[in-house]
């Protein structure tokens, strides 16, 4: 039997129909549909919609937001770790790990600390700042690889793997699919981390997101939109970094006989690459493994755990039965539809 | 070991056939004879012996990692496969950081020790001690590693590769013909290193084994533009029957009979057997084995058969019962020569002498039909009902006997498929690249009481993104669970396409369905409008069906 469960009616956040909602802030944090105010923990597309009235948001998010959400959005920047009143509550933005300018929001008011974790990775990454683990007396947390089949290498020998795999083939094109915004700029982080310097190209998708990579600072090797090169230059022994999307499309028709590959947590697993159609799988995620997610309910130190997308269920379980944590699965609007491509769910970008 | 884990790795990509040879042909060149033989094998998808079941692999890392059943059983749900789940949740001594590709040393015994030692020791332990050993090989391998052990240990290896690739590949390494290699590995391939060196030995001097089969000729599917060139005249027709392929040797006063799957049929058919041992020394036909009572005017229906199919060493009532006759449409050898490179007209005279010499009761030889035309062509297919038959076969009267599937000489023609509108009423989630994702489906036809009764399974037919849309379609609409399976509310029509329909007592529905297959997904159709149970029995077609 699923268990579910719904936030408690006098807690400080509620679930609204338009996402979770901190009455004593007056604000929702990545609301689902166009509110007054809306805290945003990361950029993409399935935490931060349009049509909202203020947003906060870490300021490295801020170049990211403005393209996808409109110039002229009403945004105020904020920095890791300080803190301020809004309402009644008081509010803090942690560092999540995910991507650029991710954060966790830390809601405290009467007393009681709310942890809201967005989406969070504690493995190391060149292109964005370290998790910082929070106290918190409530964590809502992401569950997306809640099994324990998921467990993450460190980010730097899967690029060496990629690295490998695209230099072994000279003769051919390397295309490698991954979410044109974290991890596209991370995969280029972690190359440059390995001392290359060889220009990888890009697909248009990618390319949008480099600029505000580029201003946070962070070392990536060089790069060139795909596009730019004439039709008649030769590719072999290019790296080519495309959004999955792209898979299959006629944007594929100008490469010819090219080697393919997709990094994603979800190549873990055998059949979820096959059933795709890629001849290789590099399992790199920005998003906590199972170790992770376990780990960082521990170390929170609530006493209670909500968890949302992917698989809820089975790590709230495990909290209850293994950790001895209290902790249960959030009933709402966060299980992810499987996408269109056959995932078991889509890891989010 | 660890080549032959690379060379997993490689096939397991979706590369190109190119590719996969050129992996299989280094892969040969490379390992000494005893491996690839092994190789070879578990390629063939030869390795079926289960050492040790998927669920004692479960029972064992459950006991070591003291993680709760339920949540490996959830991990098992997402990965759809006992030996990879294992390869994931075991945590070895090494950190997966140093278990990363790059790590040398680990694993290094050759696969043949594996096969020979390592993975039969294993098996032949029990209870703790078996447990303790399993974990210790656990501990040294590669994640990999672990999954191909597990999987040659559990019997469920599988990499996606055809016979024919494996073929090419032998065939680039040792510089024989193909045709030779596949004629060779008829009859079973025994994995040791003097059957390989055997097998890629060169020329044809070694003496054949009694037993070994030729490899089969196959027809395709009718392509009609390909017979506008030519003159009825210049093929032969015969009935498609609707048995199972067969090839009954009589060679040195023994008798075999196989199966196009290379399965030695003589225990499940000692009719046939004793047919065979009439024939002169030397002889070799390909034919149909169906069931047949003597006097009757047509063959009964596959059912029939598969009621004797089931059986090693069936008892006198069902021999009774269920007759099989061996209907003979080629020979192959004859006098103990080979002779496939005759003309298909030359080879049925030869058989057509040999029955009118020898006779031996029950070898039936598959008349040939007449044809003066082409306009002709379907009129007679329809016909193939009546006759008991599932369609016609076109074969061309200069035809050699080829190896496997050559597209020009031989064509089969089969019957249009039956069709009927059925209501999708259960699913259950698919095992390796289909785990996770319903596309096992059960649906049902109304009974004349407004209730839907199961009535056919299917699992193809569907594409890749209606299979998706259906999945979440699935998950949305379940009105109950049971276990794996799921009941979802009756709205979805699908029309089926099948063979053929037979009346069976083991089935709700009191129908059994034959290659059930979904033809396509009817959005245009309410669940009230698809079809009946009696609509199903008019198919039948039997006499008297609508009173029973």
């Amino acid at each position: 039997m699923k268990r579910t469960s719904h936030l408690p009616p006098d807690g400080l956040i509620s679930l609204t129909p338009e996402g979770l909602h901190c009455a004593a802030a007056g604000v929702w944090i990545d609301p689902w549909r166009p509110v007054s105010r809306a805290l945003i923990t990361h950029a993409h597309a399935d935490h931060a919609r349009p049509g909202c009235g203020t947003y906060w948001a870490i300021g490295s998010a801020e170049g990211i937001l403005r393209r996808r959400l409109g110039t002229g959005i009403d945004l105020r920047p904020v920095s890791y770790g300080q803190e301020w009143r809004l309402g009644d509550a008081s509010v803090s933005f942690h560092s999540a790990g995910h991507v650029l300018g991710s954060a966790q929001i830390r809601l405290t008011a009467g007393g009681e600390r709310w942890l809201i974790s967005g989406d969070f990775k504690r493995d190391a990454d060149p292109s964005c700042t370290p998790f910082e683990p929070v106290g918190a007396d409530v964590l809502i947390s992401e569950a997306t690889f809640g099994l324990p089949i998921y467990r993450w290498a460190a980010g730097a020998s899967v690029a060496e793997q990629i690295r490998r795999w695209w230099k072994g083939a000279p003769e051919r094109t390397s295309i490698l699919f991954c979410y044109a915004f974290g991890k596209a700029q991370r995969v280029l982080a972690e190359l440059a981390a390995l001392g290359d310097t060889d220009e990888v190209l890009l697909h248009g998708a990618v390319q949008t997101l480099m600029e505000p990579y580029r201003q946070a600072g962070v070392a990536m090797v060089p790069t060139r939109p795909v596009s730019e090169l004439p039709r008649s230059a030769s590719l072999a022994g290019r790296l080519v970094i495309a959004p999955p999307s792209a898979h299959r499309s006629a944007w594929m028709k100008r490469f010819r006989g090219p080697q393919t590959a997709f990094a994603s947590g979800w190549m873990a697993v055998r059949g979820a690459r096959r059933r795709r159609g890629y001849e290789r799988g590099f399992v790199l995620s920005d998003h906590a493994d199972w170790d992770g997610l376990v780990r960082t309910a521990r170390e929170s130190g609530a006493h209670q755990i909500y968890l949302t997308h992917g698989q809820s269920d089975v790590l709230a379980r495990y909290l209850r039965e293994v950790e001895g944590l209290g902790a249960d699965p959030l009933e709402g609007g966060f299980e992810t539809e499987r996408s269109m491509e056959g995932e078991p769910g889509p890891e989010p970008e | 070991m660890k080549a032959f884990c690379r060379l997993f790795e490689q096939l397991d990509g979706s590369g190109g056939s190119i590719a996969r040879v050129d992996a299989l042909a280094g892969y040969f060149a490379a390992v000494p004879p005893a491996d690839a033989a092994w190789a070879l094998h578990a390629l063939l998808g030869k390795q079926r012996k289960r050492l040790i079941t998927g669920r004692r692999l479960r029972e064992i890392c459950l006991e070591r990692t003291g993680m709760p059943a339920w949540l490996f059983d959830q991990c098992h749900a997402q990965v759809g496969d006992s030996a990879e789940t294992i390869a994931l949740l075991w945590r070895p001594a090494h950190p997966p950081e140093s278990a990363a590709a790059d790590r040398q040393g680990g694993e290094t015994r050759p696969l043949h020790v594996w096969m020979e030692e390592v993975l039969p020791r294993l098996a032949s332990l029990e209870g703790p001690a078996q447990a303790e050993a399993v974990g210790e090989l656990w501990n040294g391998l590669e994640p990999l590693e672990l999954l191909v052990g597990n999987k040659l240990l559990t019997g469920g290896f599988r990499v996606g590769v055809a016979q024919g690739l494996v073929l090419r590949a032998l065939a680039k390494v040792s510089g024989l013909e193909e045709s030779l290699l596949a004629h060779r590995l008829m009859g079973g391939f025994a994995p040791s290193a003097a059957a390989y060196r055997s097998l890629m030995a060169e020329g044809r001097g070694e003496e054949p084994a009694l037993s070994r089969p030729y490899p089969f000729f196959l027809a395709s599917p009718l392509d009609p533009a390909a017979l506008a060139e030519s003159a009825p005249g210049d093929w032969l027709l015969e009935w498609k029957w609707d048995g199972i392929r067969g090839q009954l040797i009589q060679r040195g006063g023994e008798s075999f009979l196989w199966s196009r799957g290379e399965e030695l049929l003589n225990p499940v058919f000692p009719d046939l057997v004793t047919l065979a041992d009439g024939l002169p020394d030397g002889t070799v036909l390909d034919g149909e084995v169906i069931v047949w009572p003597q006097d009757a005017p047509v063959p009964s229906p596959f059912a029939a058969l598969q009621r004797r199919l089931g059986r090693k060493a069936p008892g006198a009532a069902i021999l009774r019962e269920c007759p099989a006759a061996f209907v003979a449409y080629d020979l192959l050898e004859s006098e103990g020569e080979d002779r496939r490179s005759w003309p298909l007209a030359q080879r049925r005279q030869w058989l057509e002498d040999l029955r009118n010499r020898s006779a031996p009761a029950r070898l039936r030889l598959s008349p040939c039909l007449a044809l003066t035309s082409w306009q002709q062509l379907d009129v007679l297919r329809e016909q193939a009902r009546e006759a008991g038959a599932e369609g016609l076969m076109l074969k061309r009267l200069n035809s050699p006997y080829l190896v496997g599937r050559r597209r020009g000489h031989w064509w089969k023609h089969k019957l249009a498929p039956m069709e009927l509108d059925a209501v999708l009423l259960y699913a259950q989630a698919g095992s390796g690249r289909r785990a996770n994702l319903f596309t096992d489906y059960s649906f049902g036809l109304w009974d004349g009481e407004g209730r839907l009764v199961t009535f056919a399974k299917a699992y193809s037919g569907l594409d890749n993104a209606e299979i998706d849309e259906l999945d979440r379609w699935i998950r949305r609409h379940t009105t109950e669970r049971f276990g794996p399976v799921r009941a979802v509310e009756p709205l979805q029509v699908f029309t089926l396409a099948f063979e053929g329909l037979q009346r069976s007592k083991r089935h709700r529905s009191g129908l059994a369905v034959r290659f059930p297959r979904i033809l396509r997904w009817r959005r245009d159709r309410t669940p009230e409008s698809a079809d009946s149970l009696a609509s199903a029995l008019a198919l039948l077609g039997e006499p008297g069906a609508a009173q029973r």
